[in-house]
């Protein structure tokens, strides 16, 4: 089982994609950071919350036929990097899509989903998937 | 009391369908008279990640994308009906409240009366936002509800939900009266740690569906003084095509009226999503001064009737910020039983 | 700083090895570097090993104190390390080695890499190895370590970079040295309809694209390069051992198609040694799945971005072939791929080239050869250059 405090720490990026933005030098991060690399000790103190764009394109994708146990139900399913339209690359799941027609640069937007569960009696884990944008 | 009514509504359908021949295939059952019988074509299934928390968050997000002028945090009262929540205990409420950012100073529970917990929500927070209680409430009625395999259900039990925001500003529906009609009327249950609901066979149908909704549509006609053609449209609980066909027939409805708001025969019995997603389908096609008649209805049992009136608000609203219901409802993926079976957990995996 | 020598190697072989034991492995891999550099035992005064996940393997933490004790030097209470830096555990440990001689802390030194894999069942080792990714926004998110890869290739594909074709090419090439090998897991050679027709793992990448499970280790003896023929004749002079970093999720870079942590490496490794890439005769790079091969190939400066594929699949990169020879051993694909062995194993192939000691693998007359290992998704990366003396 995993932990229930390690997964909920992250709900805000988790569920809605919450960032951070350098005020000194712009740069956005996802995964939010309170520590910007490029600026270093000129941005402590100026990286601020940020919500990330929810719809993009596709940058690039796979369809995945071994999967983890978690996601035996789903395989084969896709993966792909978003670039959101705020230009941030995004790694994660596309689906209710047809596999065969998923192309790069197909717009998408983030959706909420289950990511696994902690087995049946476990806590269920929730997260950003992508979906075609209709 | 102030005017309360429907500020914004969102709705959504999973993609996949299965039909009613295909799921008969397995059992021996002319799965398509059956079908026929029931006015069910297709129902929908969701993807095996999906649930009752993900069907009413993006609900939900469509229903906040319409309204980007309310803050989020002006929401005072999340409520989810469903008989299908995720957990037995922790809320999917407090989920689609965070997934909305409406946390945290606001209330939050998790509603269940079979297929009416959907509409016991709007009412709750017409209750909370007419007296002022709270500037915003949202209600949502979503389920991923289960049939046994092999039994009647199995053909309708489906997916779906719709999310309402309910206030007093920019109401583009004023709900003019709610009321309701409650009896203790075991036609249908599901006991706690069991998978699979029991019913009551034929004992669903008159002394059920039909005394509740009649008697509360009634109650709603005596009480403003209306009859059925007083109303552009009607929508009725829908466990299957016939029953509301019926039940609107015998309240004086003609066909055309219940049309936009029966979505069943295409999407299945969406349970506590039902009379949501029908009304949501009738207010993506309402025009100011439509009048709309709603009667829920939920084993065990009670029907809430609603008498609505569409606003001039609704031609500023920005309804295309989220896919209508027709859009959501376009492109179907038809599974098998077997890919339906895997979707729904039906089959033994290894730990 | 004092230059360096290897004086000794050994590797067990590499593959699924039921009846051998973590511990096994690594003594046996130890014992063989020993004895080819004439060792007793007694002259050992540092251990350095890599070693990625015997936490999660195995359920073994504290591997230094293990091999240590098994290898009889915990007696004379040599110091003992183990370094993790994931798929680079063996780079790294290497470098760590090398730095402990060439600074004067240490005059003869041990290097071991050793993984048992396969004591786990597939599904628990394919999320060890996700798990050299972002766990928490790549992993977690169902995007696996092959995934990652595949997306490499997808848009090395669309980029025009690199085909489907070329790319899997780099797999016929390490399975034509793997054949040679005796100590590979795959000792056989295959075409590239082979690769291309094998399972779909994560489109467009398949079975054949990918390194095996692996169980194996692998060892080097180090020493000041002045008191080599002390113990041998035959040994060579570590000219560089750089190292670089970039971040630990794919999605946090610019551009994808490119290791900037090989590059830098490489660039770094070139300059201490005087070379250019062209110089180089012989390489081991780190080819978990094909696509990293030929990104490999222009990280490392041997062809322009572009290029790689086309040479890899006219064959430029098999023995005999017009270019650099890559992947002798059979790389990561055919050799096998016991993570934290893996980077160990590059640097005793190189070894062997350059005292001409390969065999029927031996590329004629090489001066130089450059062994490549990578962590994650080239979060980090080694690139050592070793000289024929």
């Amino acid at each position: 089982m995993s932990s229930v405090a390690r997964e909920w720490r992250e709900i805000p990026g988790r569920y809605n994609l919450k960032g951070t933005k350098c005020e000194n030098c712009g740069s956005i991060f996802f995964p939010a950071r309170d520590f910007c690399p490029k600026c270093r000790r000129a941005g402590i103190g100026k990286v601020v919350p940020y919500n990330v764009c929810r719809t993009g394109k596709v940058y690039s994708f796979s369809v995945i036929h071994e999967a983890p146990d978690c996601n035996n139900a789903m395989k084969p399913y896709a993966v792909a990097m978003v670039q959101t339209d705020d230009g941030v690359l995004v790694s994660a799941q596309l689906v209710d899509v047809d596999l065969d027609k998923i192309e790069i640069g197909m717009p998408v937007r983030a959706v909420l989903r289950k990511l696994d569960a902690d087995g049946a009696s476990g806590v269920i884990h929730y997260g950003y998937k992508f979906v075609p944008n209709l | 009391m102030m005017d309360v009514g429907i500020v914004s509504y969102g709705a959504y359908v999973p993609r996949y369908r299965i039909k009613p021949e295909e799921i008969g295939k397995i059992w021996g059952v002319d799965g398509k008279g059956m079908g026929k019988g029931l006015m069910i074509y297709q129902k929908s299934v969701p993807s095996p990640d999906e649930d009752v928390v993900t069907i009413a968050t993006e609900a939900a997000r469509y229903m906040m994308a319409r309204v980007p002028e309310v803050n989020p945090q002006d929401i005072g009262a999340i409520y989810v009906g469903s008989e299908s929540h995720p957990y037995a205990v922790k809320p999917t409420s407090t989920i689609v409240a965070e997934a909305i950012e409406a946390t945290p100073a606001m209330t939050a529970a998790d509603m269940e009366f079979a297929c009416k917990a959907g509409t016991a929500g709007i009412q709750a927070c017409m209750g909370l936002v007419g007296s002022g209680m709270v500037k915003y409430g949202v209600a949502i009625g979503a389920d991923t509800s289960q049939g046994a395999p092999g039994d009647a259900l199995e053909y309708s039990a489906s997916a779906g939900g719709a999310a309402y925001l309910i206030g007093t500003e920019k109401v583009i529906a004023k709900i003019n009266k709610t009321l309701s009609f409650t009896t203790d009327t075991p036609d249908f249950w599901r006991r706690e740690g069991q998978p699979y609901p029991l019913h009551g066979g034929r004992f669903t149908g008159e002394p059920a569906y039909f005394r509740h909704i009649t008697s509360a549509a009634k109650m709603m006609f005596e009480a403003m003084g209306t009859t059925a053609q007083d109303y552009k449209y009607a929508v009725f609980h829908q466990p299957n095509g016939k029953f509301p066909t019926r039940v609107a027939g015998q309240l004086g409805f003609a066909p055309e009226q219940i049309e936009y708001g029966l979505l069943t025969p295409n999407i299945g019995n969406t349970y506590s999503g039902a009379v949501p997603l029908g009304l949501a389908n009738v207010l993506d096609h309402a025009e100011p001064g439509d009048r709309i008649f709603v009667t829920s209805y939920g084993s065990g049992a009670g029907s809430d009737a609603f008498d609505i009136t569409v606003t001039d608000e609704i031609l500023n609203y920005k309804r295309d910020n989220a896919p209508v219901l027709e859009k959501v409802m376009a492109d179907p993926v038809y599974i098998d039983y077997g890919m339906y079976a895997k979707f729904k957990g039906k089959i033994i995996m290894s730990e | 700083m004092r230059d360096v020598a290897i004086i000794g190697v050994g590797c067990t072989k590499f593959g699924e090895l039921w009846n051998k034991s973590f511990r096994a492995l690594g003594i046996e891999a130890g014992m063989k570097a020993m004895e080819d550099a004439n060792l007793s035992g007694s002259e050992v005064d540092g251990i350095f090993i890599g070693n990625m996940s015997a936490g999660r393997f195995i359920n073994q933490q504290h591997i230094d104190a293990l091999i240590a004790d098994y290898s009889g030097m915990a007696t004379h209470h040599i110091p003992a390390t183990r370094v993790e830096a994931g798929g680079a555990s063996g780079g790294v440990a290497f470098r760590q080695a090398v730095m402990a001689v060439a600074s004067g802390m240490n005059d003869v030194v041990l290097v071991g890499g050793a993984e048992k894999m396969t004591d786990l069942d597939d599904a628990s080792i394919n999320s060890v190895m996700d798990a050299t990714a972002d766990a928490d926004w790549e992993a977690g998110m169902g995007v696996t370590f092959a995934s990652l890869h595949a997306m490499i290739a997808q848009r090395m594909i669309h980029d025009g970079i690199a085909t489907r074709e070329e790319i899997a090419s780099f797999a016929v090439n390490s399975h034509f040295h793997g054949a040679l090998n005796p100590n590979a897991q795959f000792r056989k050679a295959v075409p590239i309809e082979t690769v291309l027709k094998s399972g779909p793992v994560a489109t467009p990448l398949g079975m054949f694209d990918c390194a095996p499970i692996s169980d194996g280790a692998a060892s080097l003896v180090l020493c000041p390069l002045e008191d080599a023929k002390k113990y041998t004749d035959s040994y060579v002079k570590v000219s560089a051992v750089t190292q670089a970093s970039d971040t630990l999720a794919l999605a946090q870079r610019p551009d994808i198609t490119s290791y900037g942590a090989t590059v830098a490496a490489a660039e770094r490794a070139y300059k201490q040694v005087g070379i250019t890439a062209a110089d180089i005769s012989v390489a081991e790079v780190h080819d978990v799945y094909t696509v990293a091969g030929i990104m490999a190939l222009q990280d490392l400066g041997f062809y322009k971005r572009g290029e790689a594929g086309k040479a890899v699949l006219e064959g430029q990169c098999q023995l005999g072939g017009s270019g650099v020879t890559i992947n002798t051993s059979g790389g990561l694909k055919a050799r096998g791929h016991p993570i934290g062995a893996t980077g160990v194993a590059q640097v005793a192939e190189i070894v062997e080239q350059l005292r001409g000691s390969a065999d029927k693998r031996q590329v004629e007359n090489a001066k130089y050869g450059l062994a490549q290992s990578s962590g994650g998704m080239g979060s980090a990366v080694t690139v050592s250059i070793m000289e024929a003396i």
